[in-house]
């Protein structure tokens, strides 16, 4: 199934559909970061002299979302769900092989990297590691200003001082521009890496699981951090994690992807408190709290098994081989992502037997491992 | 000597002769830079079928104190002191063949990473049937027979074929279930777990807490569970001991400890991420700078330069004395090393729930 | 498995055509002339042109080019009506200097390489990999200073040296030996066996040092990881966890560069040890070839190193499968 049809399809469904089809009421035309039909299929090759391909991975299998100006978008999802891919897709660190990624007005799907120039200031990223996404042979003032002098922005006072505002921007002392990352701690090296995104004065940042690598005491500090500069700079971000608290916290609106499709987008109060799809209620059933009373009530979905590969994922609905709930039609029929009745606008799901809108209706002890019996 | 720093939980705990009772552990590393003191008296108490969580940040010593109850820091550079007793017997001593006895069968280990801490060049199979040969008199038929039992017991589905997979086959849940598989093949009486779901995704991480949890009623076995995630011990554990520093902070029962943290470290470490259920609009409340370092650990009260109440306190006290673990009134054994008085802690958090008292945060950090 | 080793024998099929062209067209690059050579003192300009018809200098290069590709395949006619030579099917040639074909000396010489190279070989690799286990578990003391040492010296000093002083003490001083050189071994085991044991220690003593401190590092870097700590947490011996599950990871890089050694040394590269020893190897046909401008034994000499050079990188890849089960061969 293309990209196309699957839009058609979705298009063509009972429900009526608001705004654009990814959980928002702007306008096509309003959004910063419009992505359509998205794929990243990594080909399999075989073969003695000509190589030929046999299959394929299908890390992002056709994901439409959008993010407004100034908004936070949450990416979440297991290892291997595709979320990672999607936000090196955006940042062009990937190449599509679908569907549109339009960017402030902008196609840049497979815009060649030299017009690729314009957007990248405005689209910028931050990364896990903190360790080795900071060259460590370059000062801390080198890594700031090198994407202002590869875009050839002048500032009125120079690099340097421009330099120094973004260190203290970050929590960092100004006076450290001559020191190396080697000499700062984790949490200390993720303010470089933002100072340096924040650097060109971008529109958007995609940020690939900022906190993960830190200890806790410190995720804290930068996730106050961002917070701050989504809110003074009005700068948007998908924000990509795998903890749903911390998602929760940053971002106004969430995904939740499985095995390469969004399977539901919703505001954060929707979604985490009447989660539709199971996925995403076993998800949300799973995080462990530290509150012994919270232990105490919790509802217990444990999934069976493993995600099944992307190479040759189930048909249908691609949760149906863990779900409780799946029938012959999970099978035979992809479910789309459209807002199911008793959801508020902008709360979409992909599944054809969603969960009940009330937190009342579920009570029961889902255990589908067999281990656990 | 160290009695007033660290009382030792056989005064507090009548209990005759606990299963497990660590005393006063020292582990030391001597260095270039000098001696790091990775962990440094940390004395705790566990019975069989119990769950103990030791909870703190990289450098906090927890792992360190792990690796000291298998007698790993044996041939290496580290001196370990104090005591671990193991039904009565003396671990710290104890000469390396006596040692190797235990490992394996009365104490086993799953570590954090299952993809490292399995060989990737033998198959999962012969590594559960080695750990069994080591202890017992079996033939290499009978060990392998003894591993896919294993592997059943843990959950993995046609063990009779998966036994002859390599490591790197298995998904990461499946692999720290095979972890466990080899850790309990020869029903180990003491089962440590040192970050056991840190590398998983949150949906594996709650199979493998059920699964330990449920293996543990089955073998009765006594588990220390080390980690950062406050989550997990409020799941699994049935006390908690955070570490800072190598030293312990905090130490009693996960409910008392979750419910009415004493020390501002652990009123840090809950207040500092965020819940489900909490507020968003409340900005998360971190714990300012960075873990210390265990060469230089600050005088007095190794957590006051991040400590937010230091004023609190008898003026110059957390800078100056180092305080002692003391009973938390009201309870017969949650234990706090903090210099504030209980009327400066009500005070502080408004007399409630850990998650009220930002206005008190606010008014004194500076 | 299969797939992968047809592509891979392909592969060096097309890596020995391209040696092969190389070489061939260097050749004719230098300033000397073979033909000159041959002819001697006494050369009239008839007698060289004669010379070189009867050694096929007088076609284009590329003619020559193709009849030595149709010589591997078919085989070649050499010489004029009075002296007439045949060279069979995979034919290298024939010596401009002897008259022989190449492949004929090429295997007469052979055994003596398969004898010194494996020989030396299998010791090196013994010895090298025991010296830097016992170096890496005894970590920073004696024992770890005195292989780290000894391979130092190993590395420092020349073949000829080591070679001619062993020649000195074992032969001429202390009378141990019988003058080194090769024997057959069907001929005379015992005598092959004597007649190498110099040979063999001076390339151990060259190549030991290496392999300890390969092993040496291999290992320390094998110690850090976790799966060794698991095996210490099971209960096994140190010894077990040492030479089981530390041996079998830190041996993989080893194998790679043993492999690569093996094929260069019975391809003739220990040229230096086989002329202090006296023993005539690939490795002095080689040499000599050069110096004759001999070119059918020049092309053969390098044909018949980087077969076994390319030969030892297919069985070190799937040896490499068999160790490690992550590589999978496809």
């Amino acid at each position: 199934m293309t990209a196309a049809d699957e839009r058609e399809h979705a298009v063509s469904t009972t429900q009526p559909l608001t705004g654009t089809g990814t959980g928002t009421d702007r306008p096509a035309g309003e959004n910063l970061l419009d992505v359509r039909g998205l794929h990243k299929h990594f080909p399999i090759r075989q073969g003695i002299i000509f190589q030929r391909q046999i299959g394929a991975v299908r890390a992002v299998d056709g994901i439409d979302f959008s993010v407004g100006p100034g908004e936070s978008l949450g990416l979440v999802g297991e290892s291997g769900c595709g979320k990672s891919t999607t936000g090196r897709l955006i940042t062009r660190l990937l190449e599509p092989t679908g569907g549109s990624v339009v960017f402030d007005g902008q196609d840049i799907t497979h815009q060649p990297p030299g017009r690729m120039r314009e957007a990248r200031r405005s689209l910028q990223m931050i990364f896990q590691d903190p360790y080795s996404s900071l060259n460590p042979r370059h000062t801390v003032g080198t890594i700031i200003e090198t994407p202002m002098r590869l875009n050839g922005i002048n500032s009125p006072q120079g690099h340097k001082k421009r330099a120094q505002e973004l260190l203290e921007t970050v929590g960092l002392n100004p006076e450290h521009y001559n020191r190396y990352p080697n000499e700062f701690s984790g949490g200390q090296r993720q303010r470089i890496g933002i100072a340096r995104a924040l650097a060109l004065r971008p529109k958007l940042i995609v940020a690939d699981e900022p906190v993960s690598a830190l200890d806790v005491s410190i995720q804290a500090q930068v996730v106050n951090l961002l917070q701050d500069l989504q809110r003074e700079f009005g700068i948007a971000f998908l924000f990509i994690a795998h903890d749903l608290a911390v998602v929760r916290h940053f971002s106004e609106r969430v995904a939740v992807m499985y095995l390469g499709k969004i399977v539901e987008v919703a505001d954060r109060e929707s979604l985490y408190t009447r989660p539709r799809h199971p996925y995403t209620h076993a998800l949300l059933s799973a995080v462990p709290e530290a509150d012994p009373d919270a232990v105490e009530r919790r509802e217990r979905i444990r999934l069976a098994g493993d995600v099944p590969s992307p190479i040759d994922p189930p048909s249908g609905c691609r949760f149906r081989t863990r779900c409780w709930k799946a029938q012959d039609r999970c099978a035979a029929e992809e479910p789309p992502l459209v807002r199911v009745e008793g959801s508020p606008a902008g709360h979409l799901t992909a599944c054809h037997f969603p969960e009940e809108p009330t937190v009342a209706a579920r009570e029961e002890d889902i255990v589908l491992d067999p281990a656990l019996g | 000597m160290s009695v007033q720093t660290s009382p030792q939980p056989a005064d507090l705990a009548p209990a005759p002769a606990p299963f497990l009772d660590v005393r006063d552990l020292r582990v030391h590393f001597p260095t270039e830079d000098g001696l790091v003191k990775s962990v440094d008296g940390v004395s705790f108490t566990l019975e069989k079928g119990r769950t103990l969580g030791i909870v703190g940040e990289s450098g906090s010593g927890k792992s360190v104190t792990s690796l000291a109850l298998l007698g790993l820091h044996k041939g290496t550079s580290a001196r370990v002191g104090g005591e671990i007793r193991l039904e009565g017997r003396e671990l710290v001593g104890l000469p390396e063949a006596e040692m190797r006895e235990l490992r394996g069968r009365t104490v086993s280990m799953i570590f954090q990473d299952p993809l490292s801490a399995l060989h990737p060049f033998f198959t999962v199979g012969s590594q559960i049937a080695e750990a069994y040969r080591v202890h017992h008199k079996v033939s290499k038929q009978e060990a392998r027979d003894r591993a896919v039992e294993m592997l059943k017991r843990v959950g993995i589905p046609q063990p009779e074929r998966r036994v002859r997979d390599y490591p790197h086959q298995f998904s990461g849940g499946m692999r720290q279930r095979a972890m466990i598989a080899m850790s309990l093949v020869c029903d180990p009486e003491l089962l440590i777990a040192d970050e056991p779901t840190t590398a998983l995704d949150v949906t594996v991480q709650a199979q493998i807490l059920d699964l330990i949890r449920d293996l543990q009623e089955e073998f009765g076995s006594a588990v220390v569970i080390i980690t950062h995630d406050l989550g997990v011990v409020a799941d699994i554990a049935d006390d908690i001991l955070v570490m800072y520093g190598g030293r312990r902070i905090e130490y009693g029962t996960t409910r008392e400890v979750l419910k009415q943290p004493q020390h501002p470290y652990t009123w840090g470490l809950l207040q500092s991420m965020p819940h489900l259920g909490g507020d968003v609009g409340e900005r998360l409340n971190p714990i300012p700078g960075t873990p210390p370092s265990l060469i230089n650990l600050p005088d007095g009260c190794s957590f006051h330069p991040r400590c937010a109440y230091k004023g609190w306190a008898t003026e110059g006290r957390c800078t100056a004395e180092r305080p002692e673990l003391r009973l938390v009134s009201g309870s017969d054994r949650h234990l706090a090393a903090c210099h504030l008085t209980d009327e400066a802690k009500q005070e502080i958090r408004g007399g409630t729930g850990p998650d009220e008292h930002g206005a008190g945060t606010d008014r004194a950090a500076q | 498995m299969f797939r992968y080793l047809i592509r891979r024998l392909l592969a060096a099929a097309l890596i020995m055509l391209v040696i092969t062209t190389i070489t061939f067209f260097i050749f004719f690059a230098l300033p000397s002339d073979p033909a000159l050579l041959a002819c001697g003192k006494t050369c009239s300009p008839s007698r060289l042109a004669e010379i070189k018809h009867s050694l096929g200098l007088d076609q284009s290069y590329l003619t020559q080019y193709w009849e030595f590709f149709k010589g591997l395949f078919v085989g070649r006619d050499f010489g004029d009506q009075s002296v007439r030579i045949h060279c069979g099917a995979p034919c290298l040639g024939v010596s401009f200097q002897t008259d022989t074909p190449v492949l004929t000396t090429l295997l007469s010489d052979f055994p003596a390489d398969l004898s010194l190279g494996l020989g030396a070989a299998v010791a090196f690799l013994v010895l090298g990999v025991g010296l830097g286990t016992v170096a890496a578990v005894r970590r920073g003391r004696a024992a770890d200073k005195a292989a780290v040492g000894l391979a130092l010296f190993g590395v420092s000093v020349q073949i000829y040296f080591i070679g001619l002083l062993l020649l000195y003490l074992f032969v001429d001083k202390f009378q141990i030996l019988p003058t080194s050189g090769y024997t057959s071994i069907t001929e005379d085991p015992a005598g092959w066996f004597q007649g190498l044991i110099l040979p063999w220690t001076t390339l151990v003593i060259v190549y030991l040092a290496m392999y300890t401190r390969l092993t040496r590092s291999s290992m320390l870097e094998v110690f850090a990881e976790d799966y060794m700590r698991t095996a210490r947490a099971k209960g096994l011996p140190a010894s077990k966890v040492v030479l089981k599950h530390g041996l079998r990871a830190a041996i993989t890089p080893i194998i790679t560069i043993f492999g690569m050694d093996v094929g260069s040394l019975i391809g003739g590269s220990a040229v230096i040890t086989e002329s202090v020893f006296g023993i005539n190897g690939i490795g002095k046909l080689a040499v000599d070839s050069v110096q004759n401008s001999d070119l059918p034994v020049i092309l053969g000499t390098t044909l018949f190193a980087a077969t076994f050079v390319v030969l030892a990188n297919v069985v070190v890849d799937l040896v490499y499968g068999l160790v490690d089960p992550r590589v999978r061969l496809a």
